[in-house]
């Protein structure tokens, strides 16, 4: 288990207090301008070093990232915008940043800020946080009163402002893209990539978009050296991930662990086991709704991060740990999320817009028992119609589960679904338009 | 995708009060010179406080027209985004996750509760009109599950019978005290905690 001294959020449950003092006692805003003295390259360096990949999904590393802002400002600003739109199911970490340690988040902007050459930073919450975000913004406040944002902000010269704008309840504009036409006031709808934000952003401006965790560990991982972080978890996934465990275990709850960690310790030991033992464990889904959920055979040996789970076939994604016991009905869970998926899905493209309407009634019909065999095959050909056939991520976002549910449980699909298709049974049915498909002497 | 329609019954006029005018102006001024349509989102969200947690019609050709933006394109993000409500809501607002991680720790007896206590189907005034309620989508409170929204607040760590108390609480007019019906810390791992212990109770 990874050591207290070495978890970066000390207030994950906010026995200190999140306010500026308490904050300020815990490390965050010291030596901000010794930081940021050293230059944009040191820091950029020092993020490289550390192997820091961003939190929100993908994996993408954030030193490469911010590198890829122009190195010179020309006629157009440059933008910082922070991720907050947490939507994934089973994914609840960004939450209790915001609230409870919301100075790591500040001071994080700064630095980031300053090595992509922003001046202004927004931090884009999700609508439902409303709360949340009135501690984020009483924390802003905060800041800007002690000056440690605002002009020459904490003394390093550097100006930044910070603004919170909040969504209205859309998943999609967690994808960076449908994030930024969000921001300008538009439907959130994802842009074609290239041209990428770190060129052509926000108002068609150079931005960087990182998820809320990854800038929030980065002020630790400035202060405590990049090499610290790299000594925690392996080659390539590296530091410390807060990991969201719910479901069927007897402590849901929120922790700090290392990368790597294997599964099984992360539910026995922090979540408190399995409802019912660990036997009675039917599958996990280890990196929110989006990732292909895991049997439980394989989850004996599992340790926890991007690239052992893509070995799997899955990924950390969020690390939203959600747990599904032998009491649930799986194809039942994989429908409801297929049901979040249609309600989702944004409408810009065809294959996505219907394909998940499509899984979903075929999924509920596959639950209950009524779909006929061949509806199987035909299901996973829609999720292959789907993912890389749309514009963003998404595709694959509600294709995956899916394709995860027929990778490993199609044995119980085929077990509850065993009629023939309508055209060999020759059933009557009226209000069918293709009757004629059916016509016994056809 | 979901599906939104605006009310039937709708408002002749809208316009924003001087409270509202001065929050606009406010969050304006956050966003770039000419860029004021970015803030059609946050003054959607003000025109629905001010007028009983709905939108019409007329305060979206209003915010249109203060935000020098065509009808149509407030139009498009009102009907985009969930939480902007076409038509009257209750006084009370209560959105009951549902989505698999709370599905599967019981989310069926909060709706059940609403059933019983509020209205048969969604979206429906109870009978003293204070109070509606609807399945929404994951609010990304997942390790406190099931839980529930009304208005800004979470209540989490329910179950049927705490969901019945709440609603009669807020059937009287009270407002209950948000955060988890359990009695736990946050998102701690409730009497079984193995992290940060020296910091507990500090």
């Amino acid at each position: 288990m990874l050591k207290d001294k070495d978890r970066i959020f000390q207030n994950l449950y906010n026995d200190l207090g999140s306010d500026l003092a308490s904050s300020q006692k815990r490390g965050d805003w010291v030596n901000t301008k010794e930081i940021t003295d050293k230059g944009r390259d040191w820091i950029i360096d020092e993020i490289k070093n550390s192997q820091l990949r961003g939190r929100g999904g993908a994996g993408f590393p954030t030193g490469l990232k911010w590198s890829f802002a122009p190195k010179e400002v020309g006629s157009r600003p440059h933008y910082l915008i922070i991720n907050a739109d947490e939507s994934e199911p089973g994914t609840c970490k960004d939450r209790d940043i915001l609230r409870f340690e919301p100075h790591k988040l500040i001071e994080g902007c700064l630095i980031a800020s300053f090595a992509v050459q922003a001046h202004v930073c927004y931090i884009y919450i999700r609508g439902e946080y409303f709360v949340d975000g009135q501690k984020l913004q009483a924390a802003i406040d905060e800041a800007y009163k002690k000056n440690l944002i605002g002009k020459n902000a904490a003394g390093t010269g550097w100006d930044l402002d910070i603004y919170i704008h909040y969504g209205a309840g859309a998943y999609i504009c967690g994808e960076e893209t449908a994030l930024l036409e969000s921001i300008e006031g538009k439907k959130g709808q994802p842009r074609l990539k290239p041209p990428f934000p770190a060129l052509i952003g926000l108002y068609g401006c150079p931005t960087i978009i990182n998820n809320v965790e990854t800038i929030a560990v980065v002020p630790t991982i400035l202060k405590r050296g990049g090499k610290w972080f790299a000594s925690l978890g392996r080659e390539k996934n590296t530091g410390t991930k807060i990991f969201c465990i719910s479901g069927n275990v007897n402590n849901p709850c929120n922790v700090e662990e290392e990368m790597n960690i294997p599964l099984k310790e992360l539910i026995e030991v922090h979540a408190g086991g399995v409802v019912g033992g660990w036997d009675n464990l039917q599958a996990v889904i280890p990196g929110g709704s989006s990732m292909p959920l895991i049997p439980k055979e394989k989850c004996e040996t599992l340790t926890m991060d991007f690239d052992s789970l893509m070995a799997q076939k899955s990924g950390l994604g969020t690390a939203g740990v959600v747990v599904i016991n032998k009491d649930q009905d799986i194809i039942k869970c994989m429908a409801r999320i297929a049901r979040f998926y249609k309600h989702e899905s944004c409408g810009q493209c065809t294959p996505c817009r219907e394909g998940s309407g499509w899984m979903w009634r075929m999924l509920e019909r596959m639950a209950k028992g009524e779909a006929s065999r061949d509806e199987i095959d035909m299901l996973g050909d829609v999720t292959n119609q789907i993912a890389g056939h749309t514009i963003c991520a998404f595709g694959e976002g509600s294709s995956w589960p899916i394709q995860g549910l027929l990778r490993h449980f199609s044995k119980e699909i085929k077990r509850r679904n065993k009629f023939d298709p309508i055209v060999k049974e020759h059933k009557d049915i009226p209000y069918l338009v293709d009757q004629h498909l059916l016509d016994k002497n056809g | 995708m979901s599906l939104k329609r605006p009310s039937k019954d709708q408002p002749e006029n809208f316009e924003f009060n001087s409270s509202s005018i001065e929050a606009a102006n406010q969050i304006i001024s956050k966003y770039p010179k000419g860029k004021q349509q970015s803030a059609v989102m946050a003054l959607l969200y003000i025109a629905q406080k001010q007028n009983d947690n709905w939108i019409p019609l007329a305060a979206m050709k209003y915010i249109g027209k203060f935000l020098d933006m065509p009808y149509i394109k407030v139009y498009e993000v009102a009907t985009f985004y969930s939480m902007y409500n076409l038509s009257p809501v209750g006084k009370y607002f209560i959105q009951v996750c549902t989505t698999t991680p709370c599905m599967i720790r019981g989310a069926n007896q909060l709706v059940e509760a609403c059933k019983e206590k509020i209205s048969e189907n969604e979206s429906e005034l109870s009978s003293d009109k204070s109070c509606s309620w609807m399945e929404v989508e994951c609010l990304g409170a997942c390790v406190n599950a099931p839980m529930m929204q009304i208005n800004d607040e979470y209540y989490e760590d329910l179950n049927k019978d705490k969901t019945l108390k709440i609603l009669d609480k807020i059937l009287n007019g009270e407002i209950p005290k948000p955060g988890s019906y359990r009695g736990r810390t946050n998102n701690e791992p409730e009497n079984n905690r193995k992290t940060l212990m020296d910091l507990k109770n500090a």
